[in-house]
């Protein structure tokens, strides 16, 4: 297990006006190589639970435990746990700042005592993986388009070589082509590479084409935690706490009551295309 | 760690303080302020604690929340102490080491201004703390309106002060979001020397004042789709108006004011 939670308890501004419980006894689990969806309606929880993932925030109280060790722990290195737990946080384009793409992706591996070589290599490799080629590595990041900038700054985790990689809507504001461009990439990752992913993610449709499991977060505690197919039978539940389940759940569901013989649990629009071309006998094309 | 300048930050409670007309709680802050200037025994402390005292308790605002403004001015404070502890002549040494001595009048100069710089801080506090920044300006605006005959821009200049004061919880948040974009990325603000420290500031420094143009940008852009052009012929939705209360506000005030002369003369 890679990272595990016990009892995670965050509060905001204790003792003032202001208190929040953002987090209630969190526990969970989420195990080496795995593709993990993180969903819930806004204030939710999911930003501040992903950020105790790399102890950018420390939780009020509960224990938090990477590959078994405490991060809570004295003395544990949380620089060293930030590089291994890469985390690219919502409008990532915010954080570039240097004078050309390539040295802002240097930064990260640069802080880990790279040398320029090296991180640059890094970058490079980075940058590729992100999808943005060499005719940008010279120019200044404020020049790119939305788009482009966006993978500017996920490279500049990439380049990092985290073993975890948590992306906090990633795809917010970008064109339907720039989101499907980002998540295969991030999907190309997790296979190839073999990357823990978190990805956040307010889109349905999304998180049941790309994850594994899914983690539903409501009003700072964890409601479900289990396979796309499973968490989407809950449709019902879900839509009670302000999320959804993908658009084809609902066609399956309406072609159930109206008599046909389908796969009602099916969440991707290729498992919907399957389980309809059969119940209409037609198998596979 | 940023979160804890109280300045501009307004604690919602429904107390008579949070309703009194923002005109009154300005110049009665003011008095307050000259009156600490005019204490110079410690009877006329006495009277300013009572009213300091009278006043958070009517505003219902924690007085966790009220001290938290000191923090700011920590320094400031020992720095007045010490100078005043030592610097100070007098006629009885108290204490005696090397060349700094410490007198009575000194410790009686160190108290006092320890005393009037931690009221002057609770006493702005109180009505931060009571009073939304769009009010304040607003009270500003009108207590200032007769300097628009001598050509002074006082719409633009409170308007200007309200966007400051509004946009200082967006920039620390702001600023609070880059810092842990980039700690994410193995930044490190807390070690090394001033140097180091500074350089460091870089990768918060500069995207921050990059959004901070932006938003600025953004901001006119909206300001102006809605036919903004400055205070000329401008109408306010809630005008500012005087009720009973806050002539009973002005009354404590004058009270207190005449207390601490009182004291002043005959002590």
């Amino acid at each position: 297990m890679s990272i595990k939670l016990e009892q995670v308890n965050y509060v905001y501004s204790p003792d003032t006006a202001y208190e929040i419980h953002a987090l209630k006894n969190v526990s969970l689990e989420i195990g080496d190589g795995q593709f993990i969806g993180l969903i819930g309606h806004t204030g939710s929880g999911k930003s501040t639970l992903v950020q105790h993932l790399n102890g950018l925030m420390k939780a009020t109280s509960g224990h938090i435990y990477f590959h078994g060790e405490d991060i809570y722990a004295p003395g544990y290195d949380m620089r060293k746990l930030r590089s291994r737990v890469g985390l690219v946080f919502q409008y990532p384009e915010h954080q570039l700042f240097e004078v050309d793409v390539l040295s802002d992706v240097c930064f990260g591996p640069k802080n880990q005592g790279l040398s320029k070589e090296e991180a640059q290599e890094r970058a490079k490799a980075a940058l590729r993986m992100a999808g943005l080629s060499e005719k940008f590595y010279r120019q200044s990041p404020f020049e790119l388009s939305g788009g482009q900038k966006r993978r500017a700054a996920i490279a500049g985790v990439l380049a990092m070589e985290p073993e975890v990689l948590i992306l906090d809507e990633p795809t917010a504001g970008l064109d339907p082509r720039g989101r499907d461009e980002i998540l295969d990439q991030i999907q190309k990752l997790h296979r190839e590479k073999g990357i823990t992913i978190v990805l956040v993610s307010h889109s349905m449709e999304d998180v049941a084409k790309y994850v594994e499991r899914i983690i539903v977060m409501n009003q700072g505690e964890v409601m479900y935690h289990d396979t796309p197919r499973e968490v989407f039978r809950h449709y019902r539940e879900l839509e009670a706490v302000g999320l959804a389940a993908p658009e084809v759940t609902y066609l399956m569901h309406a072609l159930k009551e109206k008599g046909f013989r389908v796969d009602a649990d099916a969440t991707t629009v290729e498992e919907a295309r399957d389980t309809i071309l059969a119940a209409l006998g037609k198998g596979n094309p | 760690m940023i979160r804890d300048i109280t300045l501009g930050q307004y604690y919602p409670a429904d107390s008579i303080l949070h309703k009194l007309d923002p005109r009154v709680k300005l110049v009665t802050t003011l008095v307050f302020l000259t009156a600490l200037f005019l204490v110079s025994s410690w009877w006329g402390y006495l009277a300013a604690t009572l009213f300091l005292a009278w006043v958070i308790r009517l505003s219902k605002v924690p007085f966790k929340f009220m001290i938290r403004g000191l923090k700011a001015i920590i320094m400031i404070l020992m720095i007045t102490v010490v100078f005043n502890l030592f610097l100070t002549p007098g006629e009885r040494v108290l204490v005696q080491f090397w060349k700094l001595q410490i007198t009575d009048t000194g410790l009686r100069t160190a108290a006092f201004m320890a005393v009037r710089l931690i009221y002057l801080i609770i006493g702005s506090s109180v009505m931060t703390l009571t009073t939304t920044p769009n009010d304040l300006t607003d009270g500003m605006e009108r207590l200032l309106s007769p300097l628009k005959k001598l050509r002074v821009p006082v719409h633009e200049i409170s308007m200007m002060m309200s966007i400051a004061l509004r946009f200082i919880p967006i920039l620390m948040e702001e600023t609070d979001k880059i810092m842990k974009a980039q700690m994410a990325r193995g930044a490190d603000f807390e070690h090394g020397n001033l140097m180091q420290k500074a350089r460091n500031l870089v990768p918060l420094l500069v995207p921050l004042f990059i959004s901070a143009f932006q938003r600025a940008h953004d901001l006119a852009m909206a300001m102006e789709a809605r036919c903004y052009r400055g205070g000329e012929g401008r109408t306010k939705m809630k005008p500012l108006a005087y009720q009973r209360r806050d002539y009973a506000a002005y009354g404590a005030a004058v009270c207190f004011l005449a207390v601490i002369i009182a004291v002043r003369v005959v002590v």
